[in-house]
């Protein structure tokens, strides 16, 4: 009995902490698309800040210096992505896999540049409160992590701002109608733009609370969470907490694999592909539900994209 | 062609501009390293070889993310198409047994690649013709299916036991490399002769796009779908229809890798071509001399990177890629009109 309460809080601590990466962008997603901007650049965003947070810690040897950095950074992509697709009517997927890959490039291209290394940084401390082993021990380090701390109040923030705040309704004005919210004295571009560079501010984060768990950046370290988080925030129907319980499912998977250890090396691969299949799957069933009269009750569970995902304002 | 050159020369400036500037922040000269990157990929048989060969690969996945653009869909599957056609290949060349006449043994197999390319791209084709989901999402989600795919496989028997990648293909099912059909001055390196199956592939699609009532159909799709549904062209079976013939081109670049250079395959192998083939075709939408003039533009970054990675990281050159794609799109006024249809 006793192994097994140990087992079960160590499980779920290493989902908790392996949710908040996942958490983080998937918040920078929902931001991001309610607006009305397609952000496939999460991936590149979280792969930037995670680097962004490891340089500024490693240079300044505070911790904190590099959680302002990696929300800086992913602010800064988010802006060019949102730039890029309202002021340059950029494809906004053609925008996202080039920061993608400016993001997949410029991290190697860095490493090497700042530690003269193709693989990984020198070690960091990250929040490393207290010590202790044991699976107790481990809990209370993930429940007490800044960065932890930090993701959800964003969702519980998250959730409030879109409902109550002026902010939050101007984005969903101009994620679900752009013409209109133009009409009625939105600035759409500038509205996107900042919600976009607050969603890169926030994955940014994720990057960060990745590379401090593993105490160093390593090369590709993202390695596909923002397409994840993108899952999740599309199996969510594009709502915040939804998302990031989406998100803490996908971390459990992570840990469950984790805690597996070699036992199945096939089933790894299996239990990997769940989150894109369940995708897929989602799609299916909202794309089956629309425009029948199942949709309403389909609607309600599944959800559905901003009407005005990807459209420009004028 | 003529009124893309603008796009295209705003694109070059933008890509020798960043090349110049990090070059200089790295602390070494531009001017030596583009003096070392050209004289280690043209100026030597071998290094003009590997560009050949990454230029077959990329002007395949460019034509088929270039076929799918045409018909206005966004296929960023290339990546998945390759992978899974590349596993598919590997197995069906090993299976062969091994005296197989060669004029039997190459075509079947290189019927494999695009089938299972194809198959690949035909989940996503349906979500997007018959129930609307953004064909983007779903390739991206089809990518990460097709890594775990690979993985599953390779781990569940398909490997050589005690390494990471299948069994030899028969030598009756392998292409030639262009060293072995007397262009001896092309020795060590991995091109071979599936550069001119590639070439012709590409001229095909072409000529499919032109010249075939499918084809013009297909690409009238891409132009208007509403005046394409009055007219009473069956629109939603055009869209599957340019997706799966674009995953079936994606899948057939893995001969290069496969069957022209390895003989086998490993995980990872052929990987990036599919990204690399979307820069392809923002560079050379539309016109097969143009997709074939960027895969070797890209093809030369690429083994470029690699020459000059004593001097500069060679992950230079894939800043570079995106740093085009950018400059391409802002100068572009066809790709910025594909920015007007719903998203995803």
């Amino acid at each position: 009995m006793r192994h097994d309460a140990a087992l079960l809080t160590t499980a779920f601590a290493q989902t908790l902490r392996m949710a908040v990466p996942y958490a983080c962008a998937a918040l920078g997603g929902v931001w991001s698309e309610r607006s009305g901007v397609v952000n496939i650049a999460l991936e590149g965003i979280l792969l930037a800040g995670a680097l962004a947070g490891v340089a500024a810690h490693a240079a300044t040897g505070s911790a904190w210096t590099g959680v302002a950095a990696g929300a800086l950074v992913g602010a800064g992509i988010g802006a060019v992505h949102a730039g890029l697709v309202e002021r340059g009517r950029v494809d906004a997927i053609v925008s996202g896999l080039a920061l993608n890959l400016m993001a997949a490039g410029g991290t190697r291209f860095l490493l090497r540049g700042l530690y003269g290394s193709s693989s990984n940084s020198p070690a960091v401390a990250g929040f490393h409160a207290f010590g202790g082993a044991g699976a107790g021990a481990l809990l209370a380090r993930t429940l007490a992590d800044p960065l932890a701390v930090a993701a959800t109040a964003l969702v519980c923030w998250t959730v409030w701002a879109m409902r109550r705040t002026r902010f939050g309704l101007r984005v969903r004005a101009c994620g679900e109608d752009p013409a209109s919210a133009r009409m009625a004295g939105v600035d759409v571009a500038r509205v996107r733009t900042a919600a976009v560079s607050l969603g890169g501010a926030i994955a940014g984060l994720g990057g960060v609370a990745l590379a401090y768990d593993q105490h160093q950046f390593q090369s590709g370290m993202s390695a596909g969470r923002g397409y994840i988080a993108l899952a999740a925030v599309i199996l969510s129907g594009w709502r915040p907490a939804r998302a990031v319980a989406a998100c803490v499912a996908f971390a459990a998977l992570d840990a469950a694999q984790m805690l597996a250890q070699d036992q199945a090396r096939a089933g790894i691969y299996v239990v990997q592909s769940l989150p894109y299949v369940a995708t897929l799957t989602a799609l299916w069933a909202i794309g089956r539900g629309r425009g029948t009269r199942a949709a309403g009750r389909s609607g309600a569970l599944l959800g559905r994209a901003p009407a005005g995902l990807g459209k420009p304002a004028d | 062609m003529r009124r893309r050159l603008p796009s295209i020369g705003a694109a070059m400036a933008a890509g020798w501009l960043a090349l110049a500037l990090l070059v200089w922040a790295y602390g070494e000269s531009p001017r030596a390293v583009l003096a070392q990157l050209v004289a280690g990929t043209w100026a030597v048989p071998y290094g003009a070889g590997q560009v050949l060969y990454k230029a077959t690969l990329l002007s395949l996945t460019g034509a088929a993310v270039d076929l799918a653009l045409g018909a206005g869909c966004f296929n960023i599957g290339a990546e998945g198409q390759l992978a899974v056609g590349g596993l598919a290949l590997a197995v069906a060349g090993a299976a062969l047994p091994a005296g197989t006449p060669r004029w039997i043994g190459l075509p079947a197999v290189l019927l494999v690649a695009p089938a299972a390319g194809a198959i690949w791209a035909l989940a996503p084709a349906i979500l997007r013709a018959r129930f609307g989901a953004h064909e983007v999402i779903s390739t991206i989600m089809m990518n990460r299916i097709a890594d775990a795919l690979c993985g599953f496989a390779l781990a569940r028997g398909l490997a050589v036991s005690g390494t990471a990648r299948t069994a030899d293909v028969v030598p009756a099912a392998r292409v030639p490399r262009l060293d072995a059909v007397g262009l001896t001055s092309f020795h060590g390196s991995a091109v071979s002769l599936a550069m001119p199956i590639a070439l012709a592939v590409v001229a095909l699609a072409s000529f499919w796009r032109a010249r075939t009532r499918v084809g013009r159909e297909t690409m009238l799709v891409g132009m208007g779908p509403a005046a394409c549904a009055a007219e009473g062209i069956p629109v939603a079976r055009r869209l599957a229809g340019a997706l799966v013939l674009s995953g079936a081109i994606a899948g057939l670049a893995s001969v290069a890798p496969v069957l022209g250079y390895k003989g086998y395959y490993e995980a990872g192998l052929g990987a990036g071509a599919g990204f690399g083939g979307i820069a392809v075709a923002l560079l050379g939408r539309g016109s097969p001399v143009g997709l074939a003039l960027a895969a070797l533009l890209v093809g030369t970054l690429e083994q470029g990177g690699l020459v000059v990675n004593a001097r500069v990281p060679m992950e230079l050159t894939t800043i570079l890629q995106g740093v085009v794609i950018v400059a391409v799109a802002l100068t572009d006024v066809r790709v910025r009109a594909a920015a007007t249809r719903s998203g995803a």
